[in-house]
């Protein structure tokens, strides 16, 4: 009895099914959905969102939010029964990486008016994948309750950073957690050239109070006052600002613009309505959005800047935004995972080794002004010699095999890679410990002879 | 040994249900992920290389190091927190004592990143109170920074493990005992140390075991308060930057499995022969007695000072979520109600989603764990130690593990007449918060059914009832307040749970109230709604916690003044 009666709802359940499939009109101007995988704010996506469905009723965004590492693994996983429309997020390499596993759908914009460039850098992906929808850059942004109470000046280029008087006050994220943060890594890298690049990052870092796990662990450093000065990408800053924080932002001269980017998934279950919200971005409606104070993104259609409160930048005018590096991008793809791990090795992992041997540093030169003892300078100097050397040369970080340790290997199991990134990863921490370690020691010794 | 001999073909095939099901959903995704850290990164063959990198690397060496030290540190000072609170409410009459149990269970109900932002803003750096120390006494105290820091929000975190387990064991101590001591002399230290501190050593094991695990594989903590040398936030770090397949991330989560099974192995040898179960029901808990008039003080100020610690992260969490601005400044700036106002204008799926999903995962918990609890220490089933070793070894598997490898499990299978991939199913949800809540729940069940004699169900079935029935109406209403136990701290830390949940989510509708507080957290225009968010949390689950307490409580009295020597449901 039981059992037939289950049998019967089932099958009516199934033919309902069949039916609705059988009813449902087969092509359709836009369907009533459209699922989004985002890394952005709560902020921005619902602006958009409620923009959106209020000029196309009936449409429903749905929004999924998962950090941008997240939502790439997200998309990789569900590739063979895929849920989503959209990947909107703000690092072009994490849509290189989706691009590179075959993940997204080419599509043709055909919103118009629209420039190639924003800074040095193409909005648009040359192939067609991805589309830029927003400008953004790093900057550094400052609590201005904290600096006062410190008496700290305001900083204004990345080599003040590394300034003594910084010690202790600057925050920043890792370049292999946070896509933004590794373009303004290499920014800085392809501006100052590898040696003297990795002899600046480490100099800041010696001034480091943290280094975040997240992208927005800075801001919301900065904000909270947990420490004064951040490194941040410009609308972390800006919507601070704009939401009442005692907090500012500036552009360094040395600084990439970049695109934030919206794609869509390959074998999208919705296509037409994800077209029409990639269009709705690129249009006028769409981009008067991103000047909302809660979201603060650079437009990329230069004349919506007239609608921008005083003081917001404008890089179709500024040219000195984001223009003074011609940025390298197949130089950056080509070592992309070997700089973070440098850049973890180095500074995230010995973070207070690097610190203290700082610190010792500015303790003996802060000591030394004036005196004009050359032994004093020399191991100074020594000292500072040890903390910036760099494992490894720009050639060998260009070297393909040497890179490919680093990168997501063996596509095939055929494919054969030599060493491994733990081995390699091994030696320089223990070379860059011991450094450290005798960098410390040596300025130490200055300033006992002082 | 009469329950050994006889191995009835109902209790093999729950078993064999259980098993299952912990290897569909917990090894099989588990292992789909960590394969990796037993292949040559080279050509794919199995290999033990990787594991000789860890050794060799400085770096592993001393984040292992530090992660052992956190943890040990972390369960003395739990241990310190929560001895008084139970003593003191279990052992003497005390004001309230059901509110000071739901207080101090509070902590375990807030997600770990939200208690550390909130205990940032007050002992941080430059967080309320050291911006008061530096304006009064012109100095400041490192509350926070890194080891240091991992230690006093992981110990204020976590310590309701004991605190839960330890009163659950204190109150399930025979009266009879405490009575026969005393009327053989024994008093004061002499009667705490011989009867009442074996007694619920069971309670108190549990419970540090699980604080030292949960410790010992911790992520949001160290990774809220940016320390990295640690083994779960390098592994978590290693996994999960984008393009990289570097197996040492997998290596450190095979290394946290293994030391935590090494662990509660320990913990099993400890225990192992000592028989603490009690024969005789003659009444729930030790006798209660009054306190004086200064004992009453000192208790008072004991528990007061404690409970004003555990409770500063809400307190934090509470001055956020009804903030302004709030930055670098002993107080918020000015107060207002619109981060509730936008609460409950956009969220209220979280909540019930939350309710459902989390008060679905502690039942499947505490009936498995039960199940589990009894088959490992009650029957011969053969391999029956390997289901508690699988489902304690949940608790080893990092979160962002078990999240990918489900999706790298179910995502193929698609659910039928719902038409969509399991992996995208809310159910599959449920799953994952029960599998890693499972621990907790089992380690609860296992101390409440050492405290149930193997004789009472043997003397069951000399009467003639079958094992179906003696369990039912002897084992399970004797272990309830133990079973409580479990279901609220499966529940309560189920609510708060992020790191699988964060991968499984596939749409907003389905999606609990973590989720939507950690969205919530991430605004640059201030983290005021994802805090009111965090208070509906805490209040929710508290106000589940308080109710459960009542009725454990209620049960208890009910027992006591029945003076039978069987409770309820065995008379009939």
């Amino acid at each position: 009895m039981k059992t037939s009666r289950i049998l019967i709802s089932m099958t009516s359940a199934a033919l309902l099914a069949v039916v609705a499939l059988i009813t449902a009109p087969q092509t359709r101007a836009m369907e009533d959905k459209v699922v989004i995988v985002t890394s952005f704010p709560k902020d921005l996506t619902n602006a958009f969102k409620s923009a959106f469905e209020a000029k196309h009723a009936g449409v429903t965004v749905e929004v999924l939010n998962k950090k941008t590492t997240a939502g790439v693994k997200f998309l990789q996983e569900t590739a063979g029964n895929n849920t989503t429309d959209l990947f909107w997020a703000s690092a072009p390499d994490a849509f290189e990486v989706l691009k590179g596993d075959g993940l997204l759908a080419k599509y043709d914009l055909k919103a118009t008016g629209i420039p190639e460039l924003i800074g040095a850098y193409p909005i648009h992906d040359p192939d067609g994948y991805y589309k830029g929808f927003a400008g953004a850059g790093y900057g550094i942004m400052w609590n201005e309750r904290y600096v006062k109470a410190k008496k700290l000046p305001v900083p204004r280029e990345w080599s003040d950073l590394a300034k003594p008087v910084y010690h202790d006050h600057v925050g920043m994220s890792a370049p292999s957690r946070s896509g933004t943060t590794h373009l303004t890594v290499e920014t800085v890298l392809q501006g100052e050239g590898w040696e003297q690049g990795w002899a600046t990052w480490k100099e800041i870092a010696g001034n480091f109070n943290t280094v975040t796990e997240r992208s927005f662990g800075v801001p919301d450093g900065v904000n909270s006052g947990q420490f004064g000065i951040g490194i941040v990408i410009d609308f972390f800053g800006l919507s601070s600002k704009g939401s009442g924080f005692p907090v500012d932002f500036v552009y360094p001269t040395v600084t990439t613009l970049v695109p934030a980017n919206i794609a869509i998934v390959k074998n999208a279950p919705h296509p037409q309505a994800a077209a029409v919200f990639i269009e709705f971005l690129m249009s006028n409606q769409g981009q008067e959005i991103l000047l909302d104070p809660k979201i603060r993104r650079l437009p990329i259609r230069p004349d919506i800047y007239a609608k921008a409160p005083d003081g917001f930048p404008n890089p179709f005018e500024d040219s000195s935004i984001g223009a003074a590096v011609e940025f390298d991008v197949d130089k950056s793809k080509a070592r992309y995972n070997l700089v973070n791990s440098l850049f973890d090795v180095m500074i995230t992992y010995r973070l207070d080794d690097l610190r203290a041997a700082t610190k010792a540093i500015q303790d003996a030169e802060a000591k030394a002004a004036g005196k004009g003892n050359a032994e004093a300078a020399r191991l100074i100097a020594e000292a500072r010699g040890l903390v910036a050397k760099t494992p490894i040369t720009e050639a060998q970080s260009l070297d393909k095999d040497f890179a490919d340790i680093f990168k997501k290997k063996r596509k095939k199991a055929t494919d054969k890679v030599t060493g491994r990134q733990a081995e390699v990863e091994a030696e320089w921490d223990n070379m860059v410990k011991d450094n450290y370690a005798k960098a410390k020691a040596l300025a130490e010794q200055a300033e006992s002879l002082l | 040994m009469t329950a050994l001999t006889r191995q009835p073909r109902g209790t093999v095939g729950v078993a064999l249900v259980l098993a299952v099901f912990l290897l569909a959903f917990l090894v099989v995704p588990v292992v789909k992920v960590i394969f990796v850290a037993f292949q040559d990164p080279a050509s794919g063959a199995f290999t033990f290389v990787n594991f000789v990198d860890f050794f060799n690397t400085a770096l592993f060496r001393e984040s292992f190091a530090n992660s052992l030290y956190v943890a040990f540190m972390a369960v003395l000072v739990a241990s310190v927190i929560a001895l008084p609170l139970a003593y003191f409410t279990t052992r003497f009459n005390f004001g309230g004592a059901a509110l000071i149990q739901t207080l101090g269970v509070i902590p375990l109900i807030m997600p770990p990143f939200v208690g550390a932002v909130a205990m940032q803003l007050l002992f941080g750096a430059n967080g309320s109170v050291n911006l008061l120390l530096d304006e009064w006494f012109g100095f400041t105290v490192p509350f926070m920074e890194g080891l240091n820091g991992v230690i006093f929000v992981e110990s204020i975190h976590y310590f309701p493990f004991i605190l839960i387990n330890l009163s659950a064991a204190l109150n399930n101590i025979d009266r009879s005992l405490e009575e026969s001591a005393q009327n053989l002399g024994a008093h004061g230290m002499r009667l705490f140390r011989r009867i009442v501190f074996p007694l619920a050593m069971p309670g108190y094991v549990a419970g540090a075991s699980l604080v030292f695990l949960k410790v010992f594989d911790d992520l949001g903590t160290p990774l809220l308060l940016n320390v990295n040398n640690m083994l779960a936030p390098q592994a978590y770090l290693r996994i999960s930057s984008i393009g990289i397949s570097d197996p040492m991330g997998y290596v450190i989560s095979v290394m946290l499995v293994l030391f935590s099974l090494l662990s509660l192995w320990t913990s099993f040898l400890a225990l192992r022969g000592k028989d603490y179960a009690s024969v005789q029901k003659g009444g729930g808990g030790l006798a209660r007695r009054d306190l004086g008039g200064r004992e009453k003080v000192m208790a008072y100020a004991v528990v007061i000072f404690v409970l004003l610690i555990v409770l500063s992260p809400h307190f934090g969490l509470a001055l956020l979520s009804f903030g302004t601005i709030w930055s670098y400044s002993v107080l918020p700036d000015a107060y207002t109600l619109a981060n509730y106002r936008e609460v409950f204008e956009t969220s209220s799926q979280y909540i019930t989603n939350t309710l459902l999903y989390a008060g679905l995962a502690a039942l499947i918990d505490v009936v498995f764990g039960t199940a589990i609890a009894y088959i490992v220490w009650r029957t011969g089933v053969v391999g029956r130690k390997w289901l508690d070793y699988l489902a304690t070894g949940a608790l080893a598997i990092p979160g962002v593990v078990l999240g990918i490898g489900y999706l790298r499990t179910f995502n193929d299978i698609t659910v039928p007449f719902i038409d969509k991939p399991l992996a995208s199913w809310w159910v599959i949800i449920v799953i994952a918060l029960a599998i890693r809540r499972l621990p907790y729940a089992l380690r609860a069940c296992v101390a409440a059914l050492h405290q149930v004699a193997e004789t009472l169900e043997e003397a069951a079935e000399n009467l003639g009832a079958t094992k179906y029935r003696s369990v039912r109406r002897i084992v399970v209403p004797l272990m309830i307040g133990g079973l409580l136990a479990g279901f609220v701290t499966s529940f309560a830390t189920a609510a708060v749970e992020l790191s699988a949940t964060i991968m499984l989510v596939t749409s907003e509708t389905d999606a609990p109230l973590s989720y939507g507080i950690y969205v919530s957290m991430q605004s640059a225009a201030g983290r005021g709604p994802g805090a009111a968010l965090g208070m509906i949390a805490v209040i929710i689950v508290g106000v589940a916690t308080y109710l459960s307490q009542r009725v454990i409580e209620k049960y208890r009295r009910e027992q006591t003044m029945d003076g039978q020597l069987v409770p309820a449901g065995g008379a009939a």
